[in-house]
């Protein structure tokens, strides 16, 4: 990959320049351990067990024919388990109580933890599990998600559920051109990796937790609320972590092995299985969004509606935030949006990398697209004439708002001006050949973090923070921060990262973990070097600093603050199979001071790889008649292969956020949002077929065909 | 996961005396699929006979121009042998479609053709299933079956056979030798795999206990210009939704020999006899083509969700054969 970076900041220091991982070189070689690899003498194994209906209660547990198993040490289930406590708000809310295993006989989704099986070894504690015999009381279960579901509600997960201003219907009504169309997206799973783990265990009357997550002080806090202990007494360390995108919090694996650990006083390790994965750790709600655009016919917007429905389990309310992405993009005399929700007998959703942004631009984009068709006027025209001049529903000023230089600069290398509109005109062999773009925005936050920062008597400074890799390159990305900060080289400077005991911090989320942990950093660091110029010298053990953000994060002045991008893409699709490949991407951001070129450019292009995968493979389908999934594997599931990923190229230009001291906005998700909708426009240019519907698989683009003249909808 | 005892066959007859006498006993050979069955619980063996080490790994040209293939010849092995590109290139592009490069280099010729379906279903033991358990229905049919079977299914079990490759040894009219503890034997592919009927659970002719020994390719002249496409949902590492071996002789513009067979259709690798029947000496244009693919395809009996697939069929057949035929012009 050959990119040349746009950003014309002057690089004086470390941060800016590109640096290989820290901790790269135990990786590739095997030496850095994750949760499930670390040794412990005494080890048990724990197994979940779960329910193989979708509804209904548990009648019994046959555990007397299991105890008798070779090597079988217990069977826990909501007869024996300790009772914990799930009514508590913690550091992002109210706990899913699906991690609240064994606590009643009631079965809320298929797949729901209802005993773990702890033996010797993982393969007797397998054996024993697959061989416990649970018989249920079956309910009748309801997982038909559709727009036309009656029971949906307004739901506000971590925004209004609904904004409305000025009156829709007129302003429709009096637009020259109105697109009106149903946009769904179908439930996408994380699959990382590194499949969620856990060992516990009790030492010296303190709880330790070594464990897969994205933040080791949140699962401390969650599990301390949960098992009712201090939180000083409990202890979590996630050093290495093989992927989250949001589904590394509490999990029921967490808790199944602290019961386990306290019921048999010895270590045990709980690990999920990839099907288990499937509902255990939550997912992306399908959506169904509607969006109506009126327009004059210069394209400026006078109504815009966003609606989106998405679902949750009966058990906990998560809401995917889909029409949030329209309160931030478009302005319009008439703007509404709506975040609806059903509650279904499935597992519960979570987070999953752009929560609302990734399914509500694939939406919202390719409406933008239709719109620009049906006026006449090039796709980013019609973007740069419906520029908000102001957060369009909270009136804020933007913090910064780059979005119209990362579509001058995309332009300029993609090669857009040379495009030819019409659809369905560019054929390679059975290739018919299409280019789209769409746009992209990420909230750019950050919350409250506390850092350590040591200079060590031989001249060398240790930072301690509870921050999380989870493949980001986040520890890379502190230390070069922290070495301007301390105005050292970065070889001098060590980062300790994934262990609660270095006190609170962000989790690695919402794009704001590097931005909180540097924030922190940065402040400790000044203040050991105010301490260090008094030139004391220092002692032994040390000088030591600790800084805590949160007075300067909550004097934040409120501002519209967000990161934004530009994608584009050419597909190729051959009709006559279905087959749509994609060619080439180009994404540019603006999306704050880039930190580490080299892991950053991984973290954008991994994001639109992402939106390859959204746009063309991910679909996890539910049976309907038992509940469950289908295919619940990677075989099944399928993400984007390397023959599917073509040459993508990312880049950034200058955006550096003027209220944060390193001038960070964060990078976690932007990447894959706008991806899916720049593939779908790219797939109508080359067939002149809108595929309104994800993924755009053979199966649809077969039928649909191509249509060179007038529109058609697939 | 079931405990398991392992051991390594030297020699063929050892092999087969050790299954004869343990019907709770398998054979291993890439295990590039049943270790998978084992994980998830749908495989169960006491007992695993290895037969990778056995000395059937050759390939071999036999005295009449055809082509004598070890059992437990590696699919990458398979595809790069200079003999089957030459004279069989649809086996070659075949095998080279399936899996990735690991998976071929573990998985071998036998095991290939064993390989079970990869219907959600079947490897989902928490899921009725007849094939897996008999009698327990079949939730394909009203459930998830895009990529399920349009030709000859039934009512008990509508899954396709995952292979590549076998779907050019059909088009080939491979026979495949198996040996048992009783005497060996031989079976053409046409009737290596069973009809569906009411017995899902039983998919091949081979008798109890048989180790497949090796597969013979009869000489055929037509096979040196012959393509496999293959059509999944993914460009690679994904099972395919549509695939065609094709082979096509072509003289003065007719069609004097053809070979058509297709994957991901039906329990079995779809020997297309209908559609050659309606080719040989007809013109070769797109016209017959796809009048070919009509006449094989009127037997199709698609589901509600996998109607796309006769399209597909049928458009890959006109593809290809115009491929070929222009491939034949130069």
């Amino acid at each position: 990959m050959t990119t040349t970076t746009t950003g014309t900041s002057t690089v004086n220091g470390s941060v800016g320049t590109a640096h290989t991982r820290v901790e790269g070189r135990d990786k590739v070689t095997g030496a850095a351990r994750y949760a499930a690899e670390i040794p412990f003498d005494e080890l048990a194994h724990g197994w979940l067990v779960v329910s193989t209906i979708a509804r209904g209660r548990i009648r019994s547990l046959e555990t007397a024919p299991v105890l008798e198993m070779t090597g079988v040490l217990t069977v826990l289930h909501h007869h024996n388990a300790p009772r914990v406590d799930s009514d508590y708000v913690g550091m992002l809310g109210t706990p899913d109580p699906t991690a609240a295993v064994f606590q009643h006989d009631r079965v809320p989704h298929m797949g729901w933890p209802v005993a773990l099986v702890v033996a010797e070894t993982p393969e007797q504690a397998r054996e024993a599990a697959e061989a416990l015999v649970v018989r249920y009381e079956e309910e009748p279960h309801d997982v038909a998600f559709s727009g036309e579901r009656p029971d949906a509600y307004a739901a506000e997960g971590h925004m209004p559920a609904v904004t409305e201003k000025g009156d829709l219907d007129s302003e429709l009504a009096a637009s020259a051109v109105v697109v009106d169309a149903e946009y769904t997206t179908p439930e996408e799973h994380h699959s990382p990796m590194e499949p969620h783990a856990a060992t516990a265990r009790w030492d010296g009357g303190r709880l330790e937790v070594l464990d897969s997550n994205q933040g080791t002080t949140w699962v401390q806090g969650e599990l301390a609320k949960m098992f009712s202990l201090d939180p000083d007494s409990v202890r979590v360390r996630s050093e290495h972590v093989g992927g989250g995108f949001g589904s590394k919090g509490l999990r029921a694996h967490q808790v199944a092995a602290v019961m386990a650990a306290t019921a048999l006083q010895r270590p045990v390790r709980v690990v999920l299985t990839r099907r288990q994965m499937f509902s255990l750790t939550g997912y992306r709600s399908p959506t169904t969004q509607r969006i109506r655009l009126g327009a004059d016919a210069d394209g400026r917007l006078r109504a815009l509606e966003h609606r989106s429905l998405s679902l949750t389990s009966t058990v906990h309310e998560f809401v995917e935030p889909s029409a949030g992405v329209a309160r931030v993009m478009y302005d319009a005399d008439a703007h509404h949006t709506a975040n609806r929700l059903v509650r279904l007998d499935v597992p519960t959703p979570t987070w999953m990398r752009a929560p609302g942004e990734a399914p509500g631009s694939f939406a919202l984009e390719a409406a933008l697209d239709e719109l620009a068709e049906k006026c006449g006027i090039d796709p980013i025209e019609l973007r740069a004439r419906n520029k908000p001049e102001r957060g369009p529903v909270s009136g804020l000023p933007f913090s910064t708002h780059n979005l119209l230089a990362c579509f001058q600069e995309g332009a300029r290398r993609f090669g857009w001006a040379d495009r030819d509109p019409r659809p369905g005109l560019r054929r390679n062999g059975r290739w018919l050949l299409g280019t789209g773009t769409a746009a992209a925005s990420f909230g750019a936050g950050a919350m409250p973090s506390t850092a350590v920062v040591t200079a060590e008597a031989d001249g060398t400074f240790t930072v301690r923070i509870a921050a999380a890799d989870i493949g980001t390159g986040a520890r890379t990305a502190l230390t070069l921060v922290a070495a301007d900060a301390l105005e050292v080289t970065p070889d001098r400077v060590h980062v300790r990262i994934g262990d609660s005991d270095f006190g609170p911090a962000m989790i690695a989320g919402g794009s704001m973990g590097t931005r909180s942990w540097a924030w922190a950093v940065t402040a400790a660091a000044a203040e050991l070097r105010e301490r260090l110029t008094l030139g004391t010298g220092i002692p032994p053990e040390g000088i030591t600093v600790r800084s805590d953000t949160s007075a300067a994060i909550g004097a934040l002045a409120q501002k519209e603050r967000h990161s934004f991008g530009a994608q584009f893409a050419e597909v190729a699709v051959d009709v006559t199979t279905g087959e749509v490949r994609v060619r080439r991407m180009l994404g540019i951001f603006a999306a704050g001071r880039i930190v580490n070129p080299l892991t950053a450019r991984s973290q954008f292009v991994g994001g639109m790889t992402w939106g390859i995968s959204m746009a063309l493979h991910e679909e996890a389908v539910r049976d309907q008649a038992s509940g469950g999934h289908y295919g619940a594997d990677l075989a099944g599931y399928h993400v984007a292969a390397h023959a599917d990923v073509p040459h993508i190229e990312a880049d950034w230009v200058d955006d550096p956020d003027p209220d944060d001291p390193v001038g960070i906005k964060g990078i976690g998700e932007v990447g894959i949002v706008g991806a899916a909708a720049a593939i779908a426009n790219a797939v109508w240019h080359a067939t002149g077929v809108r595929h309104r519907h994800l993924p755009i698989r053979p199966d649809r683009v077969l039928p649909a065909g191509a249509a060179a003249e007038g529109e058609r909808d697939a | 996961m079931r405990e398991f005892g392992y051991e390594r066959a030297v020699d063929v007859s050892g092999a087969v005396t050790l299954l004869d006498t343990d019907p709770d006993a398998r054979f291993l050979g890439g295990g590039t699929n049943l270790v998978d069955l084992m994980k998830a619980g749908v495989e169960r063996p006491a007992r695993l006979v290895d037969v990778r080490e056995l000395p059937l790994d050759r390939i071999e040209s036999a005295p009449d121009g055809g082509l004598l293939i070890g059992a437990t010849v590696t699919n990458s092995d398979l595809a790069a042998h200079p003999e089957v590109r030459r004279r069989y290139p649809a086996l070659a592009q075949a095998v080279l479609a399936g899996a990735s490069g690991q998976l071929r280099n573990m998985a071998t010729v036998g095991g290939n053709l064993l390989q079970r379906t990869r219907c959600g279903y079947f490897t989902d033991v928490t899921a009725p299933c007849n094939k897996r358990l008999p009698g327990s229905g079949c939730p394909a049919i009203e459930g998830e079956h895009h990529n399920h079977a349009i030709l000859g299914a039934s009512e008990h079990c509508v899954a396709t056979h995952p292979s590549d490759m076998a779907v050019a040894l059909a088009a080939f009219d491979a026979v495949v030798s198996y040996e048992t503890a009783h005497g060996p034997g031989e079976l053409p592919l046409a009737d290596f795999y069973l009809p569906v009927g009411d017995t899902p659970h039983l998919e091949t002719a081979l008798p109890s206990g048989a180790l497949i020994t090796g597969i013979t390719l009869p000489p055929a002249p037509v096979a040196t210009l012959s393509r496999y496409r293959k059509v999944r949902e993914r460009a690679s590492y994904a099972f395919a939704i549509g695939s065609i071996a094709a082979a096509l002789d072509v003289r003065d513009g007719v069609v004097r020999d053809v070979r058509l067979a297709f994957g991901a259709v039906s329990s079995r690798p779809w020997r297309a006899t209908a559609a050659e029947h309606a080719l040989r000496g007809a013109p070769a244009d797109a016209e017959s083509f796809a009048a070919a693919a009509d006449a094989e395809l009127a037997a199709a009996e698609p589901l509600p969700h996998n109607g796309y697939k006769v399209t597909l069929i049928r458009n890959l057949v006109v593809a290809v054969l115009t491929e070929l035929t222009e491939e034949a012009a130069r």
